[in-house]
């Protein structure tokens, strides 16, 4: 069992510095080598709304978020008012202290909903509707309260050295909430000094100056408060830890696995990806010829993916990167690259829609839309991650599907994953493979694009090849790749086309198809990012004795039927778990499998799965205390 | 090596209408590419939907027929990732200026050293003579059930103020300019626009070849028609940018803008506008990446055998606790 297990949360106005303040926490505890799980949750907004940043803090690999918060770092009010609640009852907040007196109502960005939700707790505990009410009743709890006046803190910084600026830096509140924290927490000063040190690497001044900031707070809370019932401390060190967000492990399995286009329109969550790999754009390459990837931010998606398909057919590794609105947009083209037999690679970050949906929130509700998206019926692969280190892995394979089975591959993330944050070995790009299928350096006599082949799968040529003219149209095409309405070459290209898909789910291996984490008569079947905090909930579910089986599900098109089928044959009770509404996943099992979905527990808040909230709901099945579907509700 | 013309035409059987503009268009592309021998697999046409998309299949080189509307974002992704082709992007009035309005201008501010060609016409001819983003305003072209309601879009203005450094107008029926205008246009240094006017002797029955021969403007005095087309090249219109000053370049967009809304009785051909010393997009992007042209994605090597070989351990290395 976990001896260091807890969550730390930092709220405050978007752009007052959320992100980088947790990005100091997480870094001080991974230099400690502390194992991370973060997630930010934020509105779409530039300023002002309430964005949060959740880090769980353990000393052995934790796979998502729980129910609850160990610790609370608040500089400003709706922190408090939103998250006060939902700390342990022997757990901390760490606040402003002169926000105390501050009502609901005198907080703009507090939604009526939110405030209704307020009042009606407040007034059950008897507490006045003001922060010093959300702090009482916390106290009633058990809960420890260190209250700080970090204006205080500035002045005393100014006089101290003699810089009368500081007195209103209060960009750097964010740096001092996590000081103070890590006072309380009574991890070592030196790996926090060392983080933000490395978080502001770009500006030696404001680093300096937070440097001595965060000293200063640390040394303050540490000296004015007593020790605080949890404690972080050092673990040993695992060499090769690295501390990643989930957009960065696609992005550098592109660069890794020799994309060398990528087009994009701005989108949320996906364009941190392709911003990323845009700031990474030339890399050394063994061959001694610095290497690069072309990052085009186009005028729509309509364009992105329009490019890449024109990039693609001149034999370059490419690909786009979007969410749901901009996939909508893209689906014509789909089908563009599915009849012309052109690998290209979609990585899907997937967001709540319909429409514009929670723009920044999370969602798994794409994967039918990914299965079907464009008109006709055409081949295509969608491949499906389960987190950021399987992102880095998988991204490297949909290139290889895309180029050894010539078509679309649709590569499903989430924001979930986007947005999480989390320590892991470091990616090792000797693990992958690069796989280009029939792409011609030579073209052969009398060349062909579409020629037949046992397996549906012709020799490709790539524009500038001598003797490798081909033809693409949108039409239906002969073997040259000229329009033809022949029923006869119809019959011949569809069947070539469809022959691909068989020959995909003959040649990709079962455990890339999908992945069993112990096989019981109660399994779980889930796919994508759910996969975090599954396996933390059937840890929990261990250590009361449950036994869960579970299996993850990574090739949603084609089905791999007989696989599943094969891993689920002994288990008496399957329980699919996903974040959408209609169970998209499970009525894929109920269409490709003989044994049909027993009980559904789903979620579609936009927030993410908690291991909690899973440990929880599955508990009652296997207890047989669960109706049919469960909703699942937690989460700001 | 002297290519012949027969060289860059395909056997496939055309079934453009009998006496359609297009056939001068494509027989200017293939004896543009004859003259400048271009090695056939160092060139790609890339087309819209429409009459007009079928030209890639005609001419004997690379062709990518794509999507309504998309053609240049095709064919942009594809100079990108391999800058050695000869990229020609042809395209409807329609095509380009309607469905594709958007990508039109977004191709503009890039400048990607290439060609677009407009088959402009009107009217859209393979679903029956509708009404294009061409037509002029209160028009009843053969098919319309009531006259045009629309202001017309004007092709050359739009290119100029979206960017393009080379903007020209050709007639479809005088093969021998256009071929000349396609040769420079694919020899500019930047993105080269030509809108080619080109009567479809189907739907359109009003901008028809009698009527751009000014049949219908007989001159009083010597009792023969005024053709309406007439040549910038044989004024003393000069439309290149020769100095980088604000000034020239605004002058010379000015009668670019002024020259294009000639219309009703007489029609310019030729180049209005033509400006290198605005970068093209690959040489910006040189400036970024400095061995982009000679190690251009389409011929970056990234595997040796099946094993990659680009370095990423720097990226990782700042990622490391």
């Amino acid at each position: 069992m976990a001896s260091i297990d807890l969550t730390w949360v930092i709220g405050g106005p978007q752009g007052g510095g959320v992100e980088t303040g947790a990005n100091v926490f997480a870094g001080a505890c991974a230099g400690c080598g502390l194992k991370i799980f973060g997630k930010r949750e934020y509105y779409s907004n530039i300023k002002g709304e309430h964005s949060y940043f959740g880090v769980r803090v353990s000393d052995k690999q934790v796979h998502s978020n729980v129910v609850g918060i160990t610790m609370l770092a608040a500089f400003d009010a709706e922190t408090l008012f939103r998250h006060a609640e939902d700390v342990f009852n022997d757990g901390a907040i760490v606040y402003e202290s002169d926000l105390v007196s501050i009502k609901a109502d005198e907080v703009p960005t507090l939604d009526q909903p939110f405030k209704d939700r307020l009042v009606k707790y407040l007034g059950s505990k008897n507490k006045p509707i003001t922060i010093q009410g959300m702090l009482d009743a916390a106290k009633e709890r058990g809960v420890t309260l260190y209250p700080i006046s970090f204006k205080t803190i500035l002045s005393n910084l100014a006089d101290e050295t003699k810089n009368p600026k500081l007195r209103g830096m209060f960009r750097m509140l964010n740096v001092l909430a996590v000081s103070v924290s890590l006072g309380i927490l009574g991890l070592p000063p030196d790996t926090l000094l060392s983080s933000v040190e490395g978080v502001f690497a770009r500006k030696k001044e404001i680093a300096e100056m937070n440097k001595h900031a965060a000293n200063y707070a640390y040394n303050f809370a540490s000296a004015k408060f007593q020790k605080f019932k949890y404690q972080l401390s050092p673990i040993p060190k695992e060499p090769g830890t690295i501390l990643v967000q989930g957009f960065q492990s696609t992005a550098l399995a592109k660069i890794a696995c020799g994309c060398r286009f990528q087009s994009y329109y701005p989108i949320t969550p996906a364009s941190d990806e392709s911003v990323y790999l845009e700031s990474n754009e030339t890399f050394d390459v063994e061959n001694n010829r610095p290497g690069s990837t072309m990052v085009v931010q186009t005028e729509d998606e309509i364009s992105a993916i329009g490019m890449v398909v024109g990039a693609s057919v001149t034999g370059t590794r490419a690909a786009t990167s979007t969410s749901g609105p901009g996939f909508s947009l893209m689906a014509e083209t789909l089908g563009w690259a599915g009849i012309n037999e052109v690998p290209i690679v979609v990585t899907l970050f997937q967001r709540s829609g319909p429409s514009t949906g929670l723009p920044t929130r999370h969602g798994q509700d794409d994967l039918q839309f990914a299965i079907h998206a464009g008109h006709g019926d055409f081949p295509r692969i969608v491949y499906a991650s389960g987190d950021i280190e399987e992102g880095f892995y998988d991204t490297a394979k949909c290139f290889n599907f895309a180029e050894m089975f010539q078509m679309p591959v649709i590569h499903m993330m989430d924001k979930f994953i986007a947005s999480t944050v989390a320590t892991m070995k470091r990616f090792d790009p000797s693990k992958i493979t690069i796989e280009r299928g029939k792409l011609l350096q030579k073209a052969t006599p009398d060349y062909r694009r579409f020629a037949p082949s046992k397996d549906g799968i012709s020799p490709r040529s790539r524009l500038g090849l001598e003797g490798g003219i081909f033809w693409n149209t949108g039409d239906e095409s002969d073997e040259f790749g000229h329009i033809s309405e022949d029923p006869g070459n119809r019959v011949y290209r569809m069947e070539k086309r469809g022959k691909k898909l068989e020959t995909a789910l003959e040649t990709i291996p079962r455990e890339d198809q999908a992945i069993s984490y112990g096989i019981s008569e109660f399994c779980i079947v889930s796919w994508g990012s759910t996969k975090g905090p599954v396996l933390d909930a059937i840890d929990m579910l261990k250590k009361e004795g449950y036994k869960v089986g579970f299996v993850q599900i990574k090739l949603l098109q084609p089905f791999p039927t007989e696989y599943v089928k094969t891993l689920l044959k002994d288990t008496k009770t399957i329980i699919d778990i996903e974040a959408n509404y209609s169970a998209q996943m499970g009525s894929l099992v109920n269409e490709y499998l003989d044994h049909k979905v027993d009980y559904y527990i789903l979620k579609y808040t936009g927030r993410p799965m908690t291991c909690t909230e899973i440990y929880e709901s599955v508990k009652k099945i296997l207890d047989r205390k669960a109706e049919k579907r469960q909703v699942l509700t937690y989460g700001v | 090596m002297v290519s012949n013309l027969s060289d860059y035409k395909t056997e496939v059987h055309n079934d453009w209408c009998p006496g359609c503009g297009d056939f001068g268009i494509v027989n200017a592309v293939q004896m543009a590419l004859a003259e400048m021998e271009l090695p056939r697999h160092k060139a790609a046409i890339f087309s819209g939907i429409g009459c007009s998309g079928k030209t890639s299949h005609f001419v004997n080189v690379y062709g990518v027929h794509t999507l309504h509307g998309r053609v240049l974002t095709f064919a942009q992704g594809a100079k990108l990732a391999n800058p050695e082709m000869t990229i020609i992007a042809v395209g409807g009035d329609g095509d380009g200026l309607g469905i594709g309005a958007g990508h039109f201008v977004a191709a503009g501010r890039r400048n990607v050293d290439m060609t677009y060609i407009i088959f402009n016409n009107g009217v859209y001819g393979l679903t029956k003579g509708q009404a294009s983003p061409t037509l002029k305003l209160g028009l009843k072209t053969k098919s319309l059930p009531e006259p045009n309601v629309n202001q017309s879009v004007n092709p050359i203005a739009l290119a100029v103020a979206s960017g393009f450094t080379f903007v020209a107008r050709g007639y479809s029926y005088d093969v021998r300019q256009l071929k000349d205008l396609i040769i420079a246009a694919v020899r500019h240094k930047g993105l080269a626009f030509l809108d080619v006017l080109q009567p479809c002797p189907t739907y359109n029955d009003i901008n028809t070849r009698d009527w751009f021969a000014g049949m219908d403007q007989i001159d009083e005095m010597t009792k023969k028609s005024r053709p309406r087309i007439y040549k910038l090249e044989d004024t003393r219109f000069d439309p290149a940018v020769h100095i980088d000053s604000p000034e020239e370049e605004n002058e010379k967009i000015t009668q670019a803008l002024i020259k294009s809304n000639e219309w009703d009785s007489k029609i310019p051909t030729g180049i209005f506008y033509k400006n290198e010393i605005v970068g093209s997009y690959h040489e910006r992007i040189a400036e970024r990446i400095p061995n982009y042209l000679e190690n251009p994605p389409a011929y970056q090597e990234i595997a040796s055998g099946t094993r990659p070989i680009t370095d990423i351990s720097k990226f990782l290395d700042n990622l490391q606790v």
